[in-house]
């Protein structure tokens, strides 16, 4: 390791860095702008300036800047010479000649980079006379307010939106002082990953619309580490609090999940948990139907009373949390708890749990997805499932470039350079998949094809790797396989990622297949598989992969087995049609259900019971990668509402259960699942329980500076209620703590002195950019690549379209396809109404355009009339038409989750033809926030 | 055929242009057929290394140690790229100009052959837009070349291929400097890049890439043909070779003229440009452009080489001098040329994006009688500050400061009267 010199004192430095990561490492404060730790040095704004000098005789020195030189032995430094702080003052005071100083009505104040660095510097005096250069902002969507003229040039906006996510919209326009950060019109940010901007910003150019309009400081937000529920990814969270509403969701750093960055579904996605519609008291259906709010007690009484004769049948979540499902599998017994899967969905994540049990490949995390050097993807359209990952693949794809630098020794974080020098080379990423998918432009090739075909693609290059080629592929096919296997076999990383995305378990069990020959040439590959929500691989850690589906529930409720049945933190409507789920509901007496949302199924409910959020509620979730991560409650909840384990423990106590009398706590119930179910036998280790204490005290979720406790009651009593007390966690609601040198798991806001921004994350991390100091959060379950291999697998016929008849596919979409975005105001203004994508030849054929609608109606077929009863209305649905020349031959892609699609299932064969009558959606309009007249709204 | 002049031997009196012909019966292309599939590129290096030649866009680093970095082993076969920079936007300067409307064979010769040494197979000409009939002209002749077998496919029958292609530039100084053309020319924002790497190593699309400009390029086929001998016998100092010297300004004869390298200045000033016009007296001179520092009438005797006028605090750049007179305000010239620089900043360091400006608006308020004495200090704290190389990312705001920082040394007394008399002496009333 080189050892470099620091004004005077020697440390041994880490090779291949630069100085300022360097120096940040050291914990040194050394200020900058432009350099991100995720997106390396480019140089420009010379803030980092240091002086180098030569040898020890050199009494001169020349400034370098800090990111753009690398540690070399015996290099010698001085960051706090007079010459050094000279220049570095002077470049705040440059950067600041045009800045509004509207620090008191700016979103960032009190959290911004630009503050904080302005305060290392040491920058006092104004000596500039001339005017301000102003700019027109611009109207960039729901989610992301512009104010330019914050803007101090850093390039960091468009770095991270253009080079890093993959955006087009974003752009750095102008040039010399007058550069501008925006899109060439008003207009939706485009990026699934926009919302980044938020933080990689370092001033107030880009701020929270949502935040600005219902503004707390940062000082003033009480926050917990939370976990994303928007899919499976997992991704760590930081959401904010005041006034019993989440004000936003910042980015909490977990170097294995989610690393620097969010997707838009998990920032704006929280929207939900102070929605007008949750629940907040127990209601009771009364005879005319409508609901009588109940207490607490005549509640878990009549929990009670309903659950205690035995005949009680349960439906899980995979939305809730391990606890509260494990609870209500105890509660009613294992044989009698459906995990809540669609009866569609629960074998695909069933056979996903078993791929990765059995697979001999590497279950990846996110620096190994990043590491990969060969990408195949079979069927999913990632960007839409499971975000984060395809912000991941984006940055995989750059591995040839990297390798291209070694080549001319430059290092990894000279990211200009190395963009120059690779252009558009990137390592092979080949997609197989129903249609386009938003990673196409960085794919080496993407081919279209129905889900059985890209299952046969699957197996082909699976046998194509092992030596035993198969010779039934037609050509075009056959082509690609070979370039495929080319690409996979001749990787040292090679990834395979799918996913329940197309509704296909050939398409699964042949990713399976693929990755597991790969491992058979000796490869080290990774398998990947995307599961939808944020705890559907705990579900089927925690039933096993055998447990009951819905339709046979209903069955048994049909036949008289049960009276009652439990529904946890989920809405049936979005697991089967109407239809199904009435008929579901109708065979039961009694239908108790716990949720926080007021959505179909609490409606239909006999008792409602007002659960809490994930923000207001202790929980174990497991990721797709099979990591268990614990989420703090971010607040107490108001009113009745309780966390389901809560009502259900409840219960459990109220019906004197056995199993239960031991179990007090949270950490309890989490202990007693892991001793109960061996799979989920890790999930103690994801976080520790609420005896820890940091120090001796407890981890504040309020800042040092939170204020205004005294106040913030006063309209409805001077006096200050005592503050709650957290009896299931080592955090506390209050300020006194210790909030540093804490396990991972256990970080509510990132602060340190001088530094108030998140870029204070580096004072967290053991090295700059690197894991937290405190270890990563959560457990992994999965052992990886222990397994036997997925066993054979035999590859489904060839598809073929028949004219008059579709395959449904799914389409997902990253806002609206899941349950949750699409209840928060700014996404929901994004969420589009459903659809059906045909492709031009098809549209012709149905004599439909864009726009148009299609009514969808259950396959009919020349001698087939499958599921078809004839004398009755077979339409399932009808949807816009939307003409998208990538789908595959003879298939018919759906917008899941969306409205107006609940009679439509994956792979479904259908009928489509020309609604009459239909009414053409009216050109979009823009959001009530666009400003009117030049200067742009001043936030 | 006049051996001393060989860039503009080739230069008519009425400046109208040298077609195919007319450039191969002067001895045209002679380079050229005696070097591709006589010579190897190793032994063109070779005499380019001899014969010292710097580049004449205004650096002056030896070109022959600057094409030495090329990689000349290509296992993967990709492109190597030769640009010739023909983005002439230093103020005052027009020699390229002259070189491309009379002669534009004598530059795609050079192009060739340089190409050839460092096997290069695609060549652009990265040309300034205004330059509307240069850039008809070179069009016009490539596709002579190209019809004569000089350009595309197994050039004189060798295996040695070459494309050539005419770039006009969409117009910002910043293109001007070699990598941020590159960027420019790969449709990119026209932002120079960091060094290392060298575009040498990775130029245009990543690849082993030289940027010369028309002038030294001009010299490459006459120093092949000659040898490097006879190129450095041409210069009358330590460089060797002749150099476009230009002046413009109150003088008598304003122009461009090709002289022996190293030429005193008093020569180039009194004989060529005939001396200032009646009148008007020196007060001072830009060697070579706009971003080259002052030199007043203590320095007219000295060579017009790199070094002397390197030693004497200035570049001699590009080589065309502007003239200060007595009549025109020393604070209003320099101004002039700080906001010019201060309005081609490409915006992507600070120092250079926001201290020009700030520069310029200082500068301002001395001219308009706004100045105050702490402006002295402002501006030489930002001489410091953006002055040094290094301190920005590339050499646009450092060559701005120059003219500043000589100004206020030679002329600080003027600068001084603004302020005293809250005006400028030279304007009526002394204010504008």
């Amino acid at each position: 390791m080189p050892v470099i010199q620091v004004d005077g004192q020697e440390y041994e430095v880490e090779a291949g860095k630069n100085l300022l990561e360097a120096c940040l490492s050291l914990g040194l404060d050394l200020p900058y702008f432009c350099w991100h730790p995720a997106m390396g040095s480019i140089g420009a704004c010379r803030q980092c300036a240091v002086v180098q000098y030569l040898n020890a005789e050199d009494e001169r020195g020349r400034i370098v800047m800090g990111c753009m030189t690398p540690v070399t032995d015996g290099a010698i430094f001085s960051l706090s010479g007079d010459k050094a702080r000279g220049f570095r003052q002077a470049i705040v005071e440059s950067l600041m000649l045009n800045h509004p100083h509207d620090c008191p009505v700016c979103a960032e104040g009190g959290e911004c980079h630009l503050q904080d660095m302005t305060v290392m510097v040491g920058h006092r005096d104004r000596h500039y006379r001339g005017r301000k250069n102003t700019h027109r902002n611009q109207y960039l969507g729901p989610l992301i307010n512009h104010e330019m003229n914050r803007c101090i040039t850093c390039y960091r906006c468009t770095r991270y939106y253009r080079d890093y996510a993959g955006g087009t919209d974003l752009a750095a326009l102008a040039s010399r002082d007058h550069v501008y950060f925006g899109r060439h019109s008003d207009g939706v940010l485009q990026s699934e990953f926009a919302g980044n901007l938020l933080e990689v910003c370092p001033t107030g150019v880009f701020t929270d619309k949502s935040l600005v309009h219902n503004y707390t400081r940062k000082w003033d937000l009480q926050s917990a580490p939370s976990v994303c529920v928007g899919c499976a990814m997992g991704c760590n969270t930081l959401p904010g609090e005041r006034y019993g509403k989440i004000k936003r969701v910042h980015n909490r750093f977990n170097a294995e999940v989610n690393g620097y960055f969010l997707c838009d579904r998990g920032r704006f996605g929280a929207g939900f948990v102070h929605d007008e519609r949750r629940l907040q008291y127990p209601g009771l259906r009364n005879n005319d139907g409508r609901y009588d709010a109940i207490n607490h007690h005549e509640a878990l009484q009549y929990m009670d009373r309903a659950c205690a004769p035995g005949k009680v049948a349960g439906i899980g979540s995979p939305r809730a949390s391990v606890e509260a499902n494990f609870l209500l599998r105890t509660l009613v017994g294992e044989e009698n708890f459906a995990p809540g899967f669609s009866d569609a969905e629960q074998p695909l994540v069933e056979l996903v749990l078993r791929l990765q049990q059995d697979s001999r490949a590497l279950v990846p995390d996110i620096t190994t997805i990043e590491s990969a050097d060969a990408v195949l993807i079979l069927g999913e359209d990632l960007t839409n499932t499971a975000p984060r990952i395809a912000l991941a693949l984006r940055q995989s794809v750059r591995n040839k470039a990297y390798e291209m630098a070694a080549e001319l020794r430059l290092e990894t974080w000279q990211d200009g350079a190395i963009r120059n020098l690779a252009q558009d080379q990137r390592s092979p990423l080949y997609i197989a998949a129903v249609a386009d998918t938003p990673l196409d432009d960085v794919a080496t090739n993407r081919i279209s094809l129905a889900p059985d075909d890209i299952a046969r693609l699957g197996n082909a290059i699976a046998a194509n790797i092992a030596g035993q080629p198969n010779a039934d592929l037609e050509q075009p096919l056959q082509e690609q396989v070979e370039m495929i296997t080319t690409a996979l076999a001749g990787a040292q990383r090679p990834l395979v990622l799918s996913g329940t995305g197309c509704g296909s378990t050939a398409v699964l069990a042949a990713a399976g297949q693929v990755a597991d020959a790969l491992c058979g040439n000796g490869v080290p590959a990774m398998l990947c598989l995307a599961v939808p929500e944020a705890n559907s691989l705990g579900q089927a850690l925690l039933t096993g992969c055998d447990a009951p589906g819905l339709a046979q529930l209903q069955q048994r409720a049909a036949s008289g087995e049960f009276d009652t049945l439990v529904v946890l933190e989920n809405d049936l409507y979005r697991r089967g049609s109407s239809a199904q789920i009435d008929q579901l509901l109708g065979a039961f007496q009694q239908v108790l259900v716990l949720d926080g949302l007021d959505n179909q199924t609490t409606s239909s409910a006999t008792l409602a019971l007002p659960a809490a959020s994930f923000a207001e509620s202790n929980g174990t979730l497991i990721s797709l990668e099979g990591r268990a991560q614990h989420h703090y409650p971010v607040f107490q909840p108001h009113a009745e509402r309780r966390p389901s384990w809560t009502w259900l423990l409840a219960c459990m106590k109220e019906m004197q259960r056995e199993e239960v009398r031991s179990l007090h706590h949270f950490d309890d119930i989490t202990r007693a699942c892991a001793a109960t179910i061996p799979a989920l036998a890790g999930i103690t280790a994801a976080a520790p329980d609420h005896h820890f204490r940091n120090a001796g005290v407890r981890i504040p979720r309020q800042t040092h500076r939170y204020s205004g406790r005294t106040a913030m009651r006063a309209d409805i009593s001077v006096h200050e209620p005592r503050q709650p007390v957290d009896e299931e966690s080592p955090l506390a609601f209050s300020m006194e703590g210790l909030n540093r040198d804490q396990p991972g798991a256990l970080l509510p806001y990132v602060w340190a002195p001088g530094w108030n921004s998140n870029q204070s994350l580096h004072k967290f991390q053991a090295e700059v950019g690197g894991p937290l100091k405190g270890g990563t959060a959560g457990a992994r379950l999965l052992q990886s690549g222990i397994g036997a291999g997925p066993g054979t697998f035999t590859a489904p016929a060839p598809f073929k379209a028949e004219p008059g008849r579709w395959q449904l596919v799914p389409r997902q979409r990253i806002f609206g396809s899941d349950e949750l975005s699409a209840l928060s105001p700014g996404l929901a203004e994004l969420v589009q109404p459903g659809f059906i994508e045909i492709c031009a030849a098809d549209a012709q054929l149905l004599g439909v355009t864009e726009g148009d609608g299609l009514v969808v109606t259950k396959g009919i077929t020349k001698g087939a009339t499958e599921g078809v009863t004839t004398g009755v209305d077979n339409t399932l649905a009808t949807l816009e038409a939307r003409i998208n020349d990538s789908m595959a031959v003879g298939c018919a892609g759906f917008s899941v989750g969306l409205a107006g699609v609940q009679n439509l299932r994956p792979l479904a064969p259908v009928s489509l033809r020309r609604a009459e009558g239909w009414q053409r959606r009216s050109p979009e309009l823009i959001g009530s926030d666009r400003d009117a007249g030049p200067g742009g709204t001043h936030v | 055929m006049s051996l001393d002049r060989p860039l503009t031997r080739n230069v008519r009196p009425d400046r109208s242009p040298t077609d195919l012909a007319a450039y191969e019966a002067n001895g045209g292309y002679r380079g050229l057929h005696g070097a591709i599939g006589k010579l190897t590129p190793s032994d063109c290096l070779q005499i380019l290394k001899n014969s010292n030649l710097r580049g004449r866009g205004g650096a002056g680093f030896p070109t022959g140690m600057k094409w030495s970095f090329v990689p000349m082993d290509n296992p993967s076969g990709g492109h190597k790229y030769l640009i010739c920079n023909a983005d002439e936007m230093e103020p005052g300067t027009f020699k390229d100009r002259l070189l491309m409307e009379c002669d534009p064979h004598q530059l795609i010769e050079g192009m060739i052959l340089s190409a050839y040494t460092i096997q290069a197979d695609v060549a652009y000409i990265f040309i300034r837009a205004e330059y509307i009939k240069a850039t008809q002209l070179l069009r016009e002749a490539i596709a002579a070349c190209h019809d004569k077998g000089y350009l595309g496919k197994n050039i004189l029958g060798t295996d040695y291929s070459l494309e050539m292609h005419v770039h006009v530039s969409a117009g910002r100084y910043i293109c001007g400097e070699e990598t941020a053309l590159i960027s420019a020319l790969e449709g990119k924002r026209a932002n120079p890049r960091a060094k290392p790497p060298f575009p040498q190593v990775s130029g245009l699309w990543g690849r082993p890439t030289i940027v010369n400009n028309v002038e030294t390029l001009c010299n490459v086929h006459h120093i092949i043909e000659r040898g490097a001998d006879w190129f450095q016998s041409l210069g009358l100092t330590a460089d060797a070779g002749t150099k476009m010297y230009g002046v413009s300004g109150r003088v008598k004869n304003p122009g461009c003229w090709e002289l022996p390298i190293g030429t005193p200045v008093r020569e180039i000033l009194e004989d060529y440009a005939g001396g200032m016009e009646d009148g008007y007296q020196l007060r001072g001179f830009l060697p070579g452009g706009g971003s080259t520092d002052f030199l007043t009438t203590e320095h007219l005797d000295l060579a017009m080489d790199y070094d002397t006028i390197g030693k004497a605090g200035s570049r001699m750049g590009t080589g065309t001098m502007i003239i200060l007179d007595d009549k025109t305000c020393p604070v209003g010239f320099v101004k002039n040329l700080v906001e010019f620089f201060a309005r081609e900043s490409c915006g992507f360091c600070t120092p250079c994006r926001d201290g020009l400006p700030w520069c310029a608006q200082v500068l301002d308020d001395i001219e308009q009688g706004r100045g105050l004495q702490e402006d002295m200090d402002t501006l030489a704290r930002q001489v410091e500050f953006i002055g040094a190389m290094g301190n920005t990312h590339c050499a646009l705001a450092p060559g701005a400061m120059e003219p500043l920082a000589s100004g206020m040394k030679y002329f600080r007394e003027d600068f001084q009267r603004h302020i005293d008399g809250a005006g400028c002496p030279w304007c009526d009333g002394g204010i504008h």
